[in-house]
């Protein structure tokens, strides 16, 4: 086997250096959130440095999308996302793989907003008696870049030669979910746009080929849809959050 | 129904199998339609590819899948997260501890959590012992698909040794679920580092035999040279990821280019590519990898910190709202997972991303126009776990 080499050990060691200075006891917690700030000088450098980067993309893609851009927002050191409507959902692709040198096509989806009519956490009223929760009045409450609709449709595409990927949202119709087909631009969205079909009921204007790719044929719904139900889980609840086993020999 | 003769017995076999719609052969006037599958040792699970032929050549193929379709992304939403790595390392069962990272990672960037140096070295090193694991597997694997038997006893033998080392820390041969928001379960085991170093050696040998058994394999040379070529802009537009793009001549790694998390920045090591893009590209990447990755672990053993193996996080993990995209350079290539948190005990949305969904969907373009045989070959050489593209 390879020999280490010094620079590696070096390394090494300032890394067990830090590990150390971590483990020490603590005496309060305001003295642990004192000594943090000291030590992650050069994290906070490097969170600039990555930000002025998703920055300049940000405005390049301003200034080649005008006001198709809706809304965007960035994430230091974890992501770029922006929001287009339905309707500049291809154009936005393409000027994305034309001026910014997205060739990686990453994955295309859906996201659901409607807050779930069957409860969200795990041992909620809700859970135990669906129908007293009427879904309409719960405000739906969007993630990044913000939204108008249920239903968003998401994709990532990415850029080797900058280093970077973006993601990209759009508001869907609510009652009649739709947008044009990426499939001239990226064949692969192929599938995604078929598995999104099946799972969300959105519609693919141009795409050749939009049967089930999971599911069979004629299977009924759309299974990612928020209402609806996972049925195994309306016919017995899960255990619950803190889930203890009891021991052999041990009383309930 | 009464069968007496033996012409009624095969009529009865006939009608069950076009019941059924597998494997049967459909001569008409435009050609022959083969299913090929969903029962195949090609197809590391349950896929069927339905292929239109014109004599030997390929008209059109279609693979159909589904047939292992779990919905997880469903089941995530009722589960809490420390709850979700159990049933994600079920997507690619062959390097399972490498499904869990990039989740843990998209939950630990939500909260804001920084795992420990030490959790850091030992994630990476079981995120290169299950790539090892993974590919290992391949590399006697694809032998077998163009006829060689031998590779894959090998192969499974000297995997035991790598499986063995996983375990001793997981206590997992196949299912780890050792991976936790913040670090790892538990710390290693004694004398753990210097055994690896065994299995590691074990490895190296493996490779060598490999390469001299079937890459010089002149048979071996003949069924994939200039077989199934992708060029690297269609490889791209797919979204093919990991061994299958750097076989097609683009150098991108996510280890290298967008790491988050792991310590592969600590490490010495070299990204392998491969100009050609045929299946021979893929399979001599894959083999180069596998032996990086042993160099990655050999450096990384003799430099772990010390220090805890756990951060603090509460007992009770409720992860903040906002929305985070992980991704990882998987044994089969880019997994990643977008996890979109309202504030809850689980998650409100997960989208897994897994790199054999993408790798598998270029089939259809790739199997264009090839023969028979080399469907098989190309299949193999694509390299796909069918748990990975169900999900």
């Amino acid at each position: 086997m390879a020999e280490i080499p010094d620079h590696l050990l070096k390394r090494a060691q300032a890394a067990r250096e830090k590990a150390q200075a971590n483990q020490e006891p603590k005496v309060s917690p305001n003295e642990d959130v004192a000594a943090q700030t000291t030590t992650v000088v050069d994290d906070e450098s490097l969170v600039q440095e990555i930000d002025e980067k998703a920055e300049n993309i940000l405005q390049e893609i301003q200034s080649g999308l005008n006001e198709k851009l809706i809304s965007s927002h960035v994430a230091p050191n974890r992501g770029l996302w922006i929001r287009v409507s339905s309707k500049d959902w291809r154009g936005t692709a393409q000027f994305l793989k034309d001026q910014l040198d997205c060739q990686f096509f990453d994955w295309l989806s859906v996201i659901d907003w409607m807050p779930s009519p069957y409860g969200r956490e795990l041992d909620t009223e809700q859970d135990i008696q669906p129908e007293t929760v009427n879904p309409e009045e719960q405000p739906i409450e969007w993630g990044y870049t913000g939204g108008e609709t249920r239903f968003q449709l998401i994709c990532r595409v990415y850029s080797i030669s900058l280093g970077i990927g973006i993601m990209v949202k759009a508001d869907l119709d609510d009652q009649n979910p739709r947008a044009l087909s990426l499939i001239p631009i990226y064949p692969g969205a192929n599938w995604h746009e078929r598995e999104a079909r099946e799972m969300f009921g959105v519609t693919f204007d141009e795409h050749p080929d939009l049967r089930n790719i999971y599911l069979p044929g004629d299977f009924e719904g759309h299974p990612l849809r928020k209402d609806y139900p996972l049925l195994s889980r309306r016919m017995k609840p899960w255990p619950g959050v803190v889930d203890v086993e009891v021991m052999p020999g041990e009383e309930k | 129904m009464s069968i007496t003769s033996e012409s009624d017995q095969l009529a009865y076999i006939a009608s069950q199998a076009a019941d059924a719609r597998v494997n049967v052969e459909v001569e008409t006037d435009e050609g022959m339609t083969l299913n090929l599958g969903p029962q195949h040792p090609a197809t590391h699970g349950t896929l069927r590819i339905i292929v239109k032929l014109d004599g030997e050549k390929v008209v059109a193929a279609e693979p159909i899948m589904g047939y292992m379709h779990r919905g997880y992304e469903k089941l995530t939403e009722v589960r809490t997260y420390p709850q979700v790595t159990t049933l994600i390392n079920r997507i690619d069962w062959l390097g399972s501890f490498a499904n869990e990272v990039p989740f843990i990672l998209a939950a630990e960037q939500l909260m804001e959590v920084e795992a420990p140096p030490r959790a850091q070295w030992i994630r990476t090193i079981l995120f290169e012992l299950s790539r090892i694991a993974n590919v290992c597997l391949f590399l006697g694997d694809m032998a077998v698909q163009i006829g060689a038997t031998t590779p894959v006893f090998y192969a499974f033998r000297d995997r035991e040794f790598v499986l063995n080392q996983i375990e001793r820390v997981t206590g997992g041969r196949f299912h780890p679920n050792f991976d936790r928001i913040g670090g790892l379960k538990d710390d290693l085991p004694k004398g753990w580092i210097e055994e690896t170093r065994g299995a590691l050696n074990r490895m190296q040998a493996f490779c060598d035999e490999m390469e001299e058994l079937v890459l010089g394999n002149e048979i071996f040379q003949a069924r994939t040279r200039g077989i199934g070529t992708i060029p690297s802009d269609i490889a791209l537009a797919y979204g093919l990821s990991g061994a299958n793009l750097r076989a097609s001549g683009v150098d991108w790694d996510i280890r290298r280019d967008a790491n988050v998390g792991l310590v592969y920045d600590q490490v010495d090591w070299k990204v392998w590519t491969h100009p050609d893009g045929d299946s021979f590209a893929r399979f001599w990447v894959r083999l180069q990898e596998t032996r990086e990755a042993c160099n990655i672990i050999d450096q990384l053993l003799g430099t772990i910190p010390s220090g805890p193996i756990m951060a603090k996080v509460p007992r009770i993990i409720k992860v903040p709202p906002g929305e985070a995209y992980v991704a990882t350079e998987n044994p089969l290539g880019e997994m990643g997972f977008y996890v979109v948190s309202k504030g809850d005990l689980t998650p409100f949305r997960v989208k897994i991303r897994s790199a054999s969904f993408s790798n598998m969907s270029i089939a259809p373009w790739v199997l264009k126009d090839v023969f028979v045989p080399d469907i098989i070959s190309i299949l193999a050489s694509l390299y796909f776990i069918l748990g990975d593209i169900d999900r």
